[in-house]
């Protein structure tokens, strides 16, 4: 009598295991009709049921070991990958965490159903135990969705991050001789870097003699940033470069002074524009309307 | 007028460069709906992000509450810088233009009070500091009798 017991404590998992492998088709078939894949899967249902199944599988793998809450059991590897994009396309077509969960949680009364019809009588104590051990299963699963889908989110934040650092920083030539950097966006320490950098290599490239810093697209102008500013106006005024700060802002103006900043030792202008028709004034290229475009008015 | 403010003060946490960024989204936000005036949301989030910086820097890392607030005239804004660093050891040199333990200009303390209306900071040496700055919305420098 103890012998059995003992037995069936033991062996809950495996006949889970067993019952997950047996059954797999009807599993599938079930699965195949809930909204998780369903919406996923919309063209073909047979794919749905190819899903499913492998599903199934990796859980009956799982069960068998008896690591039934360890997300990381080498049984779901199998699965991690299928049900990350599955995860990801739900994301993409607006879905919020919480009802991705909801629909894998969805999954579990279809499969504890039939389990249940396993057992002549489902109330008792090896049935209850298999029904609890399906139920732990199927909420580690659900974790390990949730696991894939926030790894893929951060893995995309952080691609993001590296392409925010270099997108924003074109170094333009306006003109012969005269080169600008539209900063945009805030100007970390991180950033600030890669715009001296590729600003002084412009100025070098292009034998440049004016560059212009316009800081139109700089929402917040701090002590750090004025910082920033100087001393890539001084690097390149070391290369031989005079450097124009453009864009100033009335509101970014008032807040500077009362910041007590002191920005007298850099040449600012209002606009690109004046800063552009600084930079050709005192090259001596002089600007004129021309006789055509006069007459076409 | 309803007591809508006072309930909803958001504590953000400090500890990064990336965070400082979200204090002055948070900052420009809160001051754009409370009905600052650009300048001032100008003033406003750039105290904020000295003082947030100075939390990371020398305070090593905490966190900011933002409160609106509603004196019954106008409506404004309240910010605690909370860290719990080596604190401040001479708050008066602190203030002072230009004096600067981080390599910066050293503007960060002293630039921040001039940009807000109510400016205190609360320290001991080995036991943190806090900030609080306060600015109100469009405060007219003498009120009109008769009216209000």
């Amino acid at each position: 009598m103890t012998v059995s017991e003992q037995d069936a404590a033991e062996s809950a998992p495996r006949v889970v295991s067993s019952f997950l492998e047996q059954r797999k088709e009807q599993i599938a078939q079930r699965w195949a009709d809930a909204p998780l894949f369903r919406s996923v899967f919309t063209v073909s249902r047979d794919e749905a049921v190819e899903a499913c199944k492998a599903v199934v599988e990796a859980l009956s793998e799982v069960a068998v070991t008896g690591r039934l809450e360890d997300i990381a059991a080498p049984g779901f590897g199998t699965v991690r990958d299928q049900l990350g994009r599955m995860a990801a396309t739900r994301a993409r077509s607006g879905s919020a965490p919480a009802q991705i969960a909801a629909e894998v949680a969805g999954l579990r009364a279809p499969a504890v159903d039939l389990l249940r019809e396993e057992f002549a009588d489902p109330t008792a104590p090896q049935a209850q135990e298999c029904v609890l051990t399906l139920t732990l299963l199927l909420g580690t699963l659900r974790l390990v969705v949730m696991e894939t889908a926030l790894d893929a989110n951060t893995e995309l934040i952080e691609r993001q991050r590296q392409q925010l650092l270099e997108v924003a920083t074109p170094v333009i030539e306006l003109w012969e001789g005269t080169v600008a950097v539209p900063l945009i966006g805030t100007l970390d320490s991180a950033r600030s870097q890669i715009v001296m950098e590729s600003l002084l290599e412009a100025i070098v490239d292009q034998r440049a003699r004016y560059a212009i810093l316009d800081i139109t697209g700089v929402p917040t102008v701090d002590s750090l940033v004025a910082q920033h500013l100087m001393k890539t106006v001084a690097a390149a005024r070391l290369m031989g470069a005079e450097c124009i700060v453009s864009g100033i802002r009335p509101a970014i103006a008032q807040t500077i002074v009362q910041l007590g900043i002191d920005l007298g030792s850099v040449l600012t202008r209002a606009s690109l524009a004046d800063a552009l028709a600084y930079a050709l004034g005192k090259q001596g290229i002089e600007m004129s309307r021309s006789d055509a475009g006069a007459s076409a008015r | 007028m309803q007591p809508s403010g006072q309930a909803s003060a958001t504590s953000l946490p400090i500890g990064s460069d990336a965070d400082l960024a979200w204090v002055r989204q948070e900052v420009r936000q809160r001051a754009a709906g409370l009905g600052f005036g650009l300048v001032q949301q100008t003033k406003l989030v750039t105290a904020a992000s000295e003082l947030a910086r100075n939390t990371l820097v020398h305070g090593g890392g905490g966190r900011v509450e933002i409160t609106p607030l509603d004196n019954g005239r106008t409506r404004g804004l309240r910010m605690c810088f909370i860290d719990s660093g080596p604190g401040i050891r001479d708050l008066e040199l602190a203030m002072t233009d230009g004096y600067t333990t981080g390599g910066g200009l050293g503007l960060g303390l002293s630039g921040a009070r001039r940009l807000v209306h109510e400016f205190t900071v609360d320290t001991e040496p080995g036991r943190g500091t806090t900030i609080t700055a306060v600015a109100w919305v469009a405060q007219v420098p003498s009120s009109r009798p008769g009216v209000g």
